[in-house]
């Protein structure tokens, strides 16, 4: 066995084999992250230019490559650029349907036009592949839909015929899973396609907004064993690692955020929308089940704080729709130059993605250390004089931990209600995404402020500028 | 058949190594985690470019190469950049 210049591609591969692990291993720890992010980037690279060393492309074949280039690259480029920090959800959704797609289209491509000549592997292969493809796609897609609010959860798929439905659809792929074993290039092709497309969408879309981070885990996962399979249909053993390895991280991912929801994967899969259908519009906890709200101005929430001691801000999505973490960070600055001690309480699933908050504070220079995780922060609660809540709503209700009923009985969740005074700026009275009313706002010490966060915040702002709050630091 | 059980035991080894390599995730991470992962599922492109190779003189293969190439080029470049936008704001302040 001498290592000659022949073999640089095989070696080129176990380097990427290498650096991909390392990236993945290192995007786990904060401190390395950012590098590890570069180095599967770079093991990308390698992998790619390996292939090409290897395979001695002609020129059209590297016409063909340029314009899949430009296409791809291009579009990725903006996306990733113009993005705002609150879509990320949706981006990565959309971002893994790609994905999907294009391990789709490989089998697609290979089945039509070299299907006759293919063996018993391959036939498996491009069954699994467009398989697995097509619900990536699909359900990606109805997830970024969800997200992005083009979707609602839409009332028949509560009823349990769903299941019926589905297995259906599921037992329609195996028949033509089956049928291309005999004819790959026959009609079962693109049945195996419409099932599996139309499996992913009847899967998916039943699912409730508040469990969508999982699915997306779970998607990302699918996407994985995609590029897998479509490494067993072209024969690379590179792809069969890369693919095994995302299929499995993303498993245990997903694992971990069910954790964090008190949440089983198949409640989540299986159970339907917490809460029932049609959860944005109300669901069960509409305005008329309200009936101990207390409501109070900026003014009197700006003396509240002008008065405390120790400060907790619980941020959830309604702080990333209304772009409000620059005000924010801008009043736990006041506050802080003011003697407050001021911290941040993250749920793990606050938000429509684990870590969304982490990223939306980051963005406005928020301290690292101020991010305090759940179990940190909850037996600190009682000795908080006041609490923010901006547009945070189920992962702050109490209800989660007294009332076995609520369908969030279980959940772990922020013990805000332990706090002496706390304030909860929202919209309106609407539910929140799982569709519960919230015991939290009809408390004896809550007051809620309406309106969007950022224009609460500002308000916030100038109230306690115009009582003078921060300048007498300076006196100091 | 060999090439068959190679790529067999190459799934389980790379499957086994997927589950070992993360196993507490801080919070924080959860997002970027999750991104960077998706980046590199479009490991698939490398498939496309198989695809493109093999097409020969097929343009209709040759087309739907270069669009699943596209895609999953999509995939892996939006992939990397957005995941480091993300990390790129969580550069440590202070101490340490």
């Amino acid at each position: 066995m001498n290592l000659s210049l022949s073999q640089l591609p095989q070696v080129m591969d176990l380097v990427a084999v290498l650096l991909l692990s390392l990236g993945i291993k290192g995007l786990s720890k904060v401190r390395s992250a950012r590098a590890a992010n570069g180095l599967a980037a770079l093991a990308m690279a390698l992998a790619v230019v390996g292939l090409l060393i290897q395979s001695h492309p002609t020129t059209t074949t590297w016409l063909w490559i340029a314009v899949g280039l430009a296409l791809g690259g291009l579009a990725g480029v903006v996306t990733a650029m113009k993005v705002p920090m609150t879509a990320m959800p949706e981006t990565v959704a959309l971002f893994n349907g790609c994905g999907g797609l294009a391990s789709l289209m490989v089998a697609l491509g290979v089945a039509l036009f070299q299907g006759a000549e293919s063996g018993g592997v391959e036939r498996v292969s491009i069954a699994i592949s467009l398989f697995v493809g097509a619900i990536t796609f699909s359900g990606s897609i109805v997830a970024m839909a969800k997200l992005q609010g083009w979707l609602e959860t839409p009332a028949w798929t509560q009823s349990s015929l769903r299941h019926a439905v589905n297995l259906a659809l599921a037992l329609l792929c195996l028949g033509a899973a089956l049928l291309l074993w005999s004819e790959p290039a026959g009609p079962a092709l693109w049945l195996e396609v419409v099932a599996a497309s139309l499996l992913g969408i009847g899967v998916t879309l039943p699912i409730g907004g508040a469990d969508m981070p999982v699915v997306i885990s779970l998607l990302n996962s699918y996407s994985g064993v995609a590029a897998a399979a479509a490494g067993f249909v072209v024969g690379s053993q590179l792809l069969i690692v890369a693919g095994a390895m995302v299929g499995a991280a993303g498993l245990i991912l997903t694992q971990v955020m069910c954790t964090a929801m008190n949440r089983s994967l198949t409640s989540v899969l299986f159970g339907g929308a917490l809460g029932g259908a049609t959860t944005s519009v109300g669901g069960g906890g509409s305005e008329a089940g309200y009936t101990r709200i207390t409501s109070c101005s900026p003014e009197e929430c700006a003396m509240a704080l002008e008065q405390a001691e120790r400060v907790v801000f619980v941020p959830g999505y309604g702080l990333a729709v209304a772009q409000a973490q620059h005000s924010l960070r801008e009043l736990a600055k006041l506050l802080e130059a003011h003697g407050v001690e001021v911290s941040y309480a993250i749920h793990p699933v606050a938000g429509r993605m684990p870590g969304h908050m982490n990223v939306l504070l980051a963005e406005a220079d928020v301290p690292y250390e101020q991010l305090i995780e759940m179990e940190t922060i909850n037996p600190e609660f009682p000795r908080t004089d006041v609490v923010i809540v901006l547009g945070a709503n189920d992962v702050v209700n109490p209800q989660a931990k007294n009332d076995p009923t609520s369908p969030l009985y279980g959940m772990p969740v922020l013990e805000v209600d332990q706090a002496r005074q706390i304030f909860v700026v929202k919209r309106s009275l609407g539910a929140g995404y799982a569709g519960i009313a919230n015991a939290l706002f009809e408390l004896p010490q809550t007051a809620m402020v309406f309106g969007d966060a950022k224009a609460v915040l500002n308000g916030l702002l100038s109230e306690l500028r115009g009582m003078g709050v921060g300048k007498e630091k300076a006196l100091v | 058949m060999t090439s068959l059980t190679q790529s067999l035991w190459v799934l389980l080894l790379g499957s086994l190594l997927g589950f070992e390599l993360i196993g507490k995730v801080p919070p924080t991470l959860h997002t970027p985690l999750m991104s960077g992962a998706n980046a590199i599922s479009g490991i698939t492109m490398l498939a496309s470019l198989t695809l493109i190779q093999q097409a020969g003189g097929n343009t209709p293969l040759q087309i739907i190469g270069a669009l699943s190439l596209g895609f999953a080029l999509f995939n892996v470049i939006g992939g990397f950049l957005v995941t480091d936008r993300m990390l790129a704001m969580f550069r440590r302040k202070g101490n340490s």
